[in-house]
């Protein structure tokens, strides 16, 4: 039952709630709009908020000095490839363990947790050996694969809780009627767990294409995702505020999208189902 | 229920995620212990051989070990404390009735889906710059100096920065906890005559505990492996490297390769402590 509240006390409530909202959210607008500038605008004092000349320059800029496109096919690919090859390994995985438990399910769940808390630093040297002797340092397909690593265990969790939703009835109901071990997962389970893999999917294509230590340590050139485009922007060369507001809005902007969609499964995602 | 026939199909099909991560665990895990009692330098003559436990001795007595574990506590609690007594009063506030509360949520989650390089640089430039950031205006507009942020309250710029990405997480999880409270027991308080503090302290803190210790330990976890908010600011200069920087610079940029896999070995075990406490209480929800 909602409790009665008089309009007064719902009025301050939301000017306080968006006062605040709007100060945590301030660093993105600003940045967002100082893209918009031209590079005196970007420094005025005091600040220009909206009535300044609105220009495209900078995206034309930065576009055309560092090759924009290469490091937004790289973030797309590695994010999108780490998350795909982490489903398909993941997905049998999470299934068996949230149907067909025995006594050593929990104890695999929590390892594979404990290798998330495996910190990267700790095994920074022998990744980057293993890449310059295989031949793959600065290489695309190698960030897929690590970045897989580091993030299975997430993608294992979250299916895991989204599966063991799915009541078993409807299974043993499945079954009764006749139903193979693989009509069971096509045509029972599937269409059930479809809701769950796509909100995993989402979490960690995020999660994959914000991730700044591999990223950054094991690239240069050919495989540089956008962390590293952004990075190459921390030693400042003159005026150049509005072309970083420029960079940051392009590499920010389709994530901070896809981010909205994604916020009830952020919890359950990162608190391993202790949340939800 | 489980048949003799589904179960060696399940164990099929857990095979290759529980073998990638078997491998990625132990392939590295053991070259970093091998390098760390090795004298190992790849660019001044390589691999000098066996050193037993000198290379941990002497991460130890290194002159920068102390500063980094203090720099270290000092951003992991700053970071802790701000995100935990704000998100809790921000979750507090985004319960009540209001309008647009919607759209308030996504405001305040929005930090946490910022690419950290950007996070970073952002603040570095335009907001911290002494010269043209929005603080510095500030400051000028009220007479006073503008401060030299990154330089001289360092790590206090660090903490802000870290903060800002990691109060979303947290006030996103009170806030989830906190929409579970039953609303029944605080009206039946209130009408008792409990004021709100106590409504708060008897009621909605100890209700709101184990939503705390999850976000504690997550983002001790997460805050201790920062790495690219402090290579992207001050590259760990004036006093904020961390245990992972400094592992990370004796490791590439002075390839003391022995040294810092002591150190990496050393975090690990700071992790891995840290890491069971967490297991417990996801393992305790697994059981339910």
């Amino acid at each position: 039952m909602a409790r009665s509240v008089s309009t007064q006390r719902k009025a301050l409530n939301t000017a306080l709630a968006w006062g605040i909202g709007f100060m945590i959210f301030f660093p993105i607008l600003w940045t967002v709009l100082t893209s918009f500038k031209t590079e005196a605008q970007a420094i005025a004092n005091p600040p220009i908020f909206i009535n300044f000349d609105w220009t495209l320059e900078n995206y034309g800029i930065v576009m055309e000095r560092s090759n924009y496109g290469r490091f937004l096919t790289n973030s797309v690919i590695i994010a999108a490839g780490s998350t795909i090859l982490g489903i398909l390994i993941a997905v049998p995985a999470a299934w068996s363990m949230a149907f067909v438990p025995s006594r050593r399910t929990k104890d695999i769940l929590l390892w594979m947790l404990s290798t998330k808390m495996l910190p990267a630093v700790g095994v920074l040297y022998p990744i980057y050996l293993l890449c310059i002797q295989l031949g793959v340092l600065d290489n695309r397909f190698a960030l897929v694969v690590i970045l897989m690593l580091i993030n299975l265990p997430i993608i294992v969790w979250m299916l895991y809780t989204y599966f063991r939703e799915i009541p078993g009835e409807i299974l043993e109901a499945a079954r009764m009627d006749g139903a193979s071990l693989k009509a069971e997962i096509l045509y029972v389970l599937t269409p059930m767990a479809i809701p769950g893999i796509a909100s995993t999917l989402l979490l960690n294509f995020i999660l994959a294409w914000n991730e700044a230590f591999w990223t950054l340590n094991l690239t240069s050139v050919d495989a540089a995702p956008l962390t590293a485009f952004i990075a190459s922007y921390s030693s400042p060369e003159g005026l150049f505020f509005a072309k970083l507001s420029a960079a940051s809005t392009m590499a920010i902007a389709p994530i901070l999208i896809l981010g909205w969609f994604s916020q009830k499964q952020l919890v359950r995602g990162l608190t391993f189902g202790a949340v939800k | 229920m489980a048949t003799q026939h589904s179960r060696s199909a399940a164990r099929i099909m857990m095979a290759p995620a529980v073998f990638v991560l078997l491998v990625w665990m132990l392939v590295p895990l053991s070259m970093t212990l091998w390098f760390s009692v090795r004298s190992y330098l790849p660019l001044r003559g390589g691999d000098q051989g066996f050193v037993g436990l000198e290379n941990f001795g002497r991460f130890l007595s290194s002159s920068a070990f102390w500063p980094s574990i203090f720099t270290t506590l000092m951003i992991v609690g700053g970071v802790l404390l701000i995100s935990i007594v704000f998100g809790i009063l921000l979750a507090i506030l985004l319960d009540q009735p209001m309008w647009g509360q919607g759209i308030v949520r996504i405001l305040v989650i929005a930090p946490f889906f910022v690419m950290p390089t950007v996070t970073a640089l952002v603040w570095k430039n335009m907001f911290m710059d002494p010269v043209n950031g929005i603080f510095a205006h500030l400051w000028r507009f009220f007479g006073a100096d503008p401060v030299v942020w990154l330089s001289s309250a360092p790590i206090f710029s660090v903490i802000l920065i870290v903060a800002w990405q990691w109060l979303p997480f947290a006030t996103l999880i009170l806030l989830t906890a906190i929409q579970s409270l039953d609303s029944e027991q605080l009206e039946a308080a209130e009408m008792d005559g409990a004021s709100p503090l106590a409504r708060f302290s008897f009621i909605t803190l100890p209700h709101l505990s184990r939503a705390i210790t999850i976000v504690i330990l997550i983002q001790t976890i997460f805050v201790l492996a920062v790495f690219a908010e402090i290579f992207v600011t001050t590259g760990g200069a004036f006093g904020t490297r961390t245990l992972t920087y400094l592992i990370y610079q004796r490791v590439l940029e002075s390839q003391n390769v022995g040294l810092g896999s002591a150190g990496g070995v050393y975090a690990i075990i700071l992790a891995n402590i840290l890491a069971i406490f967490l297991m417990r209480i996801v393992g305790k929800n697994l059981d339910n």
